[in-house]
């Protein structure tokens, strides 16, 4: 396969190594009453969808991004690829 | 009919015209006590025990294309039970012995042979993570035998001993393992579940399920719908989707694992190889082929295809544990979908919902669990309790954190 | 050895004759014969036999769809079995034997097999071999397996080089007939970077092997012509004896050039093939179509083939199976083939066509409406019965039959993602399905066209929708003109009749075992293929898959389509694992990676081990020493009473910097850092998200802003990625950057009592490294030998009093070699792993053994570590119930009450009177070693309750090498639990 890297271009998975679905980047919050249920949900179950998924790829043999790749899993059709780093920040995280 | 050389000598007098069908081909009836759905190694095999240990009389199995056409068609049959912990060794041994009657219980010849597995080990501390399998393998009676490098060259001296990026060290010998046909084992289970009075329904989708106060009612199905009492759910690699249609999320990510075919060749490998340093293990076919595979192409996916990178890794693995595969051709290579679980382990557990059971989470191992699976699903489904030896395959161990993680490597499906 | 079979003509060179051996008998053949048109010429009809039957086999096709003529090519460590004659480019000197036979190819013992056929039709073992139950594993399977397979392998390293590449265009084309030239041609010349690939040592297709096709030009100068533009071209690239073997993902295509087949051996230094993966933007897929047989009783004697497959060897090789010959088709196309044999001096007999109407084309007897019932010869076809159209049955003498069923369209690759081929009811055929690969179209043949003036029409059009996909405005080409008319074909997939009709020759797959697998239920494409064995041959079913379709379809009383097809894979021809593997082989299978001071060690004659990638020193025997134990107990001794060094550069190490950089490792590490001062080191245990803990190490902090984490050899790939993650996808905004610098410093531990009195020799002089202007856990940037920059860090992973200097890897040479100078009055001694283990193990300090991915910080007894009070990675999880349980495992020591005792780890614990059954075991050793300082062997492991059961009893027991000792529970920290000697 090949992912267009937002910064690089059209780079070879094999340059790449997968980590799995981007609901990762939601880490819950430590201090929530429901930390525990909240980090077993976020660690451990998945939509796991056949069609559009939303993935963690890390540009091992590059320049080390962490990109989220929106990926067709019925037919390997890569629709976007965005910075982790931007994603994360649009999702409200910070420090 | 019953099968036999016997009966072949009648046919071949008879001109083979008194063969009838393996199994039945009905109409689904409005309800059953049970329903499987999944017409693949697991669940023809938990409809057969439905019917021969708790003798289950009204039993369909649901299958949406043909019986026995998912992972059980497409693995590199290998049986074995040769695990670590606790939580698994148990169950596979289970599965080892019922592989061993296989034939005689279904009077149909899987062709299980137990020409061993042999684990090799390039360092010391893969010898030793062997010795702790090994003894653990021991413990059940499943029988390990840890083999020196010379112990090694003499079962196979064609393997790279003196070219090799990482030396032999010596190997894990678990003789009891092997490999069986495994086309045969979905339509062996096939045939004794229908000549039990099981129901196999093929062409028959489940398009969701009808769940009121809790309790399942049955399944909404391309064939329309279906009352059942208890539904149990063996769909491997379309777990996540089935069950999302009871409203379940699972630990589990659909991952395609590749394997391959060399063209048939005369007989060179008796057992069954895997190399330590590298993914790669192979056996050789009654056929001739040199079946071998490697690692899952790491990615979540539905398709039964992968990708020139696993292949050429797994070939490397191959060529540097065994340089004289260089001139033999690689035939055939195939993808199934993998229900990788978040510890590499399986589950068969009850569900939030009453009625509703879940057979999952096989990862790449599931053709050698097909018995005991069976065995264990049936059992659960029948009694309502899980059978001594899948205890530990609950859907709620990682809230709790009993994983059963044999490799240690955590929450990554991909790395199992 | 005359060739009594070679016509006039042809494309061979007749000036060069070639001398080649079949089963040890020498026969001659001219440059350009394969070797299936050498022994054709040669009068060789029988070349191979059956697998299941052994039935006497000659050659069927022309090109690599041929299922019967298989050879074992080469001797010795060459030897190549299950090789198409069809395909091998005859060289002088050539070696084929014949194979699945004994004792030889005419006289065959296992041919038994086909007077048994009756009992042994499709599926009839899972039937049988079951009683008694013994049998089939002792007597039964091994019977099988002793008939399996073709060919054999030579049991030795193939001794050739394979490579590997990658290509880049725009337009790939696959095929380089009619339509794949013009389509290349067209894309050509509107500038697009083409690639043209062809399976064939020659390019041209049909065009080589069918008589003139365009009107006003012949095959040959057309083909010349456009090979000619093509080859002048900067940016097309031409592929002989290349096939593009497999479509992937986003244009990838994998495609195998076979570089030196066609010589003895290969050139010095040229590797025997190419495993190529192409990336394309637009593929054109020309790769033609694959003629059918049609089934009859023994249609698989020897000199029966494919029609097209006769024409070809007339018009490209001149030969021919017999001098007399005939027709069976159900098309036109199989008409064409006589009228070009008999131009090219053959004598046809007769065309037999099923079809009442069936055109005259060929100047030869036509038999209309007839069909042919059965044919004889078991060792070579003399004659067959050809069944008229009024029900007389005729015989008729002939060496040779051609037979057509029509043509189908090599579909394969437009269906390796998944795509389903459509039933196309002009050509009875399947054609490419309407979801194609993204990027791919297919053109002439592969996508239905199979008039002259079709293929290329389509192959223009093609190309043309690559370049607009590609946005390359186009320039048109002139195409010649060729006939045009529509395929007349009539269905006819067999010939009834009470004989064994074959459809897979290679598997033995007949007409009847369709019938019976239906009969029994398997009714299924997917159940046939597999109930049967159809397809599964090393030709893929090419010839076979749609025959056997059609008459499941008839009995079924179903229609072809909604029969199906079976799923499409890669490779479309068997691709040789030498070739997927290139050059990661034996000892370059993975890079290897050497320490800075790996010259030194060799120099010092080191025993090395693999280390992951790396290669470490395990330990330095000195002259005398015997066994490697002698200098291990001597390694570590000299750690613990004088001063030891060992190059530990191989431990990973990050640089973090950033003003967040302690606030980040505070997320990073389970325990403490935010308030870490600079200039000193802290232990840190780093969890996964689960609990579990993944890696530990020390961090440094050289500045406010700075940080130096060391990681394990292993996972210092895994927790440099880690910690991106944590940065990028968790904690963007933190003001943090990292690099792995790994590779930037040679580190070296320097360990002993006596290793501070090394370094202040080592050090400028104006550094203070007292013990108290440098107490344990100090770190700081120094110079060495006079002004080289340095990193100092006071830390022990033995025990003793140590530290770990740091210089930039271009010194570690020699900075080892300063140390070993320097340190020489001082007994210093280098040690490897080995001694660095048994250190360790003295210690208590875990690795990888107790990080095993499956131990929580309670497991390792430092529970206490993890910091209820902030956020870290791991934190809330490494409170589930079973990550903390008091009753859970923890880290002990282990030592055996009789000290002649070994402890193995891997060795599992019980308690004294248990069974050793799983629900007593509680635990195992993790780690094991001879301690030279307790004289005793000792271990380290994890033991349910173990920590408060220091000073009981228990068993290690370790079935597998037959050993049961007794032990004692204790602490794990063998050597100064007090730690006294490391803060010395």
């Amino acid at each position: 396969m090949i992912i267009n890297h937002p910064l690089l271009g059209p780079r070879d998975t094999s340059e790449f190594t997968y980590l799995g679905d981007a609901s990762l980047i939601n880490r819950p919050d430590w201090q929530s009453d429901t930390a525990a249920p909240e980090f077993h949900d976020y660690l451990y179950l998945r939509d796991n969808p056949a069609g559009t998924h939303r993935e963690l790829w890390f540009h091992e043999q590059g320049d080390r991004s962490w990109l989220v790749v929106t990926r067709n899993t019925l037919t390997h059709e890569i629709l976007a690829t965005e910075l982790a780093r931007d994603v994360a920040r649009k999702t409200g995280r910070g420090k | 009919m019953r099968y036999s050389a016997l009966a072949i000598m009648r046919q071949v007098l008879n001109g083979h015209r008194g063969w009838t069908p393996a199994w039945r081909d009905p109409e689904p009836q409005s309800n059953y006590d049970f329903i499987v759905i999944g017409g693949g190694g697991h669940g023809l095999a938990t409809a057969y025990y439905l019917a021969s240990e708790h003798k289950a009389a009204r039993v369909a199995v649901l299958e949406k294309g043909w019986i026995g056409g998912g992972n059980v068609g497409r693995n590199t049959t290998i049986i074995r039970a040769n695990y670590m912990l606790d939580g698994n060794q148990p169950f596979y041994e289970l599965s080892l012995k019922l592989w061993e009657n296989l034939e005689q219980d279904l009077n149909y010849n899987a062709m299980v042979s137990q020409r061993g597995i042999l684990n090799l080990c390039h360092t010391d501390a893969q010898r030793d993570a062997y010795r702790r399998r090994g003894n653990a393998m021991m413990f059940t009676g499943s029988g390990a035998e840890l083999l020196d490098t010379e112990g090694v060259r003499a079962m196979y001296p064609y393997l790279n001993f003196d070219d090799a990026r990482f030396p032999i060290k010596g190997g894990l010998l678990h003789r009891r393992g092997g490999t069986a046909r495994h086309d045969g084992v979905a339509w062996g289970y096939a045939r004794a579940a229908d000549q039990r009075g099981v129901d196999i329904i093929q062409n028959c989708e489940v398009k969701g399920f009808r769940i009121e106060n809790g309790k399942v009612l049955g399944v909404e199905t391309t064939r329309g719908y279906i009352g059942a009492k208890k539904v149990g759910v063996a769909v491997a690699g379309s777990s996540g989707r089935v069950m999302a249609q009871a409203g379940m999320r699972l630990p589990i990510e659909s991952h395609v694992l590749q394997a391959f075919v060399s063209e048939g060749l005369k007989p060179v490998l008796d057992g069954v190889i895997t190399y330590g340093a590298g993914h790669f293990y192979v056996s050789q076919s009654d056929k001739g082929g040199l079946v071998f595979g490697g690692d899952i192409d790491g990615y979540n996916t539905y398709a039964q295809r992968g990708n020139l990178p696993v292949v050429e890794d797994v070939a490397e693995g191959g060529m540097s544990l065994m340089p004289m595969i260089g001139r033999a051709r690689l035939l055939r290579m195939w993808g199934g979908v993998m229900d990788m679980s978040m510890d590499g382990s399986p589950f068969i557990d009850r569900t939030g919902i009453d009625g509703l059971f879940f057979n999952g989470g096989w990862c790449y191992g599931g053709f050698k669990a097909t018995p005991a699976s069976g065995f264990c699903f049936a059992h659960l489904m029948a009694t309502e309790r899980p059978h001594e030896v899948a205890t530990a395959f609950r859907l709620d161990r990682f809230k709790t954190g009993r994983m059963i993680d044999e490799k240690g490597m955590g929450a990554q499906p991909n790395l199992h | 050895m005359t060739q009594n079979n070679r016509l006039q003509g042809g494309l061979i060179d007749r000036s060069k004759k070639l001398r080649f051996t079949f089963d040890g008998k020498s026969y001659e053949g001219y440059q350009g014969d394969t070797l299936a048109s050498a022994l054709m010429a040669n009068d060789v009809r029988l070349v191979g036999r059956s697998f299941k039957y052994h039935r006497p086999r000659g050659v069927l096709a022309s090109g690599s769809e041929e299922p019967n003529a298989l050879v074992e090519l080469r001797s010795g460590n060459r030897q190549e079995p299950n090789t198409r004659a069809t395909t091998i480019e005859l060289f002088d000197g050539l070696e084929a034997t014949s194979q699945n036979r004994w004792p030889s190819l005419a006289f065959d013992a296992l041919s038994i097999n086909d007077r048994f056929s009756p009992f042994l039709t499709a599926g009839f073992y899972y039937k049988t071999f079951m009683w008694p139950k013994a049998f089939w594993e002792k007597l039964y399977e091994p019977m099988i397996r002793k008939a399996a397979g073709l060919g054999r392998l030579s049991q030795e390293a193939d001794p050739d080089i394979y490579d590997k590449g990658y290509l880049h265009c725009d337009v790939l084309v696959i095929g380089a007939g009619p339509s794949g030239l013009i389509a290349a041609l067209t894309a050509a010349r509107s500038g697009a970077r083409v690639i043209l690939a062809d399976e064939d040592s020659q390019m041209g297709g049909r065009l080589l092997a069918d008589c003139n096709r365009f009107e006003g030009v012949s095959n040959a100068d057309w083909v010349a012509q456009t090979l000619g533009e093509l080859a002048s071209m900067d940016n097309v690239r031409l592929l002989t004896r290349t096939t593009v073997f497999g479509a992937y993902d986003h244009g990838i295509h994998g495609a195998l050039e076979r570089v030196s087949d066609h010589l003895a051996v290969p050139e010095a230094g040229k590797p025997r093939q190419i495993l190529w993966r192409i990336y394309s933007k637009q593929s054109v897929l020309c790769a033609g179509a694959t003629e059918r047989p049609i089934a009859f009783e023994n249609n698989d004697r020897p000199g029966i083939m494919l029609a097209g497959a006769m024409r070809a060897y007339a018009n490209r090789w001149a030969v021919t199976p017999g001098k007399r010959v005939a027709i069976f088709t159900n098309n036109d196309e199989g008409h064409r083939a006589a009228q070009d044999l008999i131009q090219a001096g053959v004598k046809v007999v007769a065309v037999i066509d099923p079809r009442g109407d069936a055109p005259r084309i060929a100047e030869c007897e036509l038999l209309a409406g007839a069909q042919v019932t059965d044919a004889q010869g078991r060792l070579g076809l003399k004659s067959i019965t050809v069944q008229m159209a009024d029900g007389q049955t005729r015989p008729i003498e002939v060496g040779g039959l051609g037979v057509s069923g029509g043509w189908n369209p090599n579909v394969q690759l437009t269906c390796h993602q998944r795509g389903r081929p459509q039933w196309f009811e002009p050509l009875a055929a399947f054609i490419p399905p309407a979801e194609m690969p993204t990027g791919m179209v297919a053109a002439g043949a592969a996508a239905g066209n199979l008039t002259s003036f079709g293929a290329i029409a389509s192959g223009t059009n093609a190309a043309l929708a690559a370049l607009d996909g590609l946005g390359i405005k186009a320039c048109p080409v002139d195409l010649p003109k060729g006939e045009d008319n529509a395929i007349s074909i009539m269905p006819f997939w067999h010939v009834p009749g009470k004989g064994r009709a074959w459809l897979d020759f290679q598997n033995d797959v007949t007409v009847k075992d369709v019938k019976l697998a239906e009969q029994e239920g398997f009714r299924s494409v997917e159940h046939l293929k597999r109930y049967t064995t159809l397809g599964m041959a090393t030709d893929q079913g090419k010839t076979a898959n749609v025959g056997a379709l059609a008459v499941m379809a008839e009995v079924t009383g179903k229609s072809i389509p909604e029969t199906g097809t079976t799923i499409f894979r890669p490779p479309y021809t068997p691709v040789a694992m030498g070739a997927w593997a290139g050059r990661s082989v034996g000892k370059e299978f993975k890079p290897t990676r050497l320490t800075p001071s790996h010259q030194w060690a060799e120099e010092q004659g080191a025993v090395f081990v693999e280390v992951g990638p790396w290669l470490r020193a395990q330990w330095f025997p000195k002259a005398g020493e015997t066994h490697w134990r002698e200098s291990v107990d001597r390694e570590v001794l000299a750690v613990r009473s004088g001063v030891g060094v060992c190059d530990v550069t191989t431990l990973g190490k990050i640089d973090v910097q950033g003003a967040d950089a302690a606030v980040f490792l505070n997320k990073i590490y389970c325990n403490g850092f935010a308030k870490l001062p600079v200039g000193k080191t802290r232990y840190g245990l780093m969890l996964r998200e689960d609990g579990i803990a993944m890696d530990d190490g020390t961090a440094a902090r050289l500045a406010e802003d700075n940080f130096v984490v060391t990681t394990t050899t292993a996972n210092a790939v895994g927790v440099y990625r880690h910690m991106e993650f944590v940065h990028q996808c968790l904690f963007p905004d933190m003001d943090v950057q990292m690099i792995s610098t790994t590779d930037a410093w040679a580190q070296y531990a320097i360990a002993g009592p006596k290793s501070r009195e090394l370094l202040q020799k080592i050090v400028d002089d104006n550094i203070d490294i007292s013990n108290e202007g440098f107490p344990f856990m100090a770190c700081g940037e120094v110079t060495i030998a006079n002004g080289i920059p340095a990193r100092l860090f006071r830390i022990s992973f033995s025990g003793e009093l140590a530290y770990e200097l740091a210089v930039p890897t271009r010194y570690g040479d020699a900075l080892i070699r300063h140390l070993m100078e320097v340190g020489k009055p001082m007994g210093i001694t280098p040690y490897g792993t080995e001694a660095l283990g048994v250190l360790r193990i003295e210690k208590g300090h875990a690795t990888g053994n107790e990080l095993n991915g499956t131990t929580s910080a309670h497991n390792l007894g430092m529970g206490r570590m993890v910091s209820t009070k902030k956020d870290s990675i791991g934190s809330t999880l490494s409170a589930r119930e079973a990550l903390s349980d008091p009753d859970g495992l923890s880290l002990v020591g282990i030592q055996p009450v009789n000290n002649t005792e070994i402890v193995l780890a891997g060795g599992h614990v019980f308690d004294e009177n248990a069974q050793h059954l799983p629900e007593n075991d509680l635990g195992y050793v993790t780690s094991a070693a001879y301690s030279p300082n307790l004289s005793s062997s000792i271990g380290l492991a994890l033991v349910k309750r173990g920590a408060q059961r220091l000073g009981e009893t228990v068993h290690i027991v370790s079935p597998v090498d037959d050993s049961n000792i007794k032990a004692t529970l204790v602490s794990a920290h063998f050597v100064d639990p007090e730690g006294e000697r490391l803060r010395a």
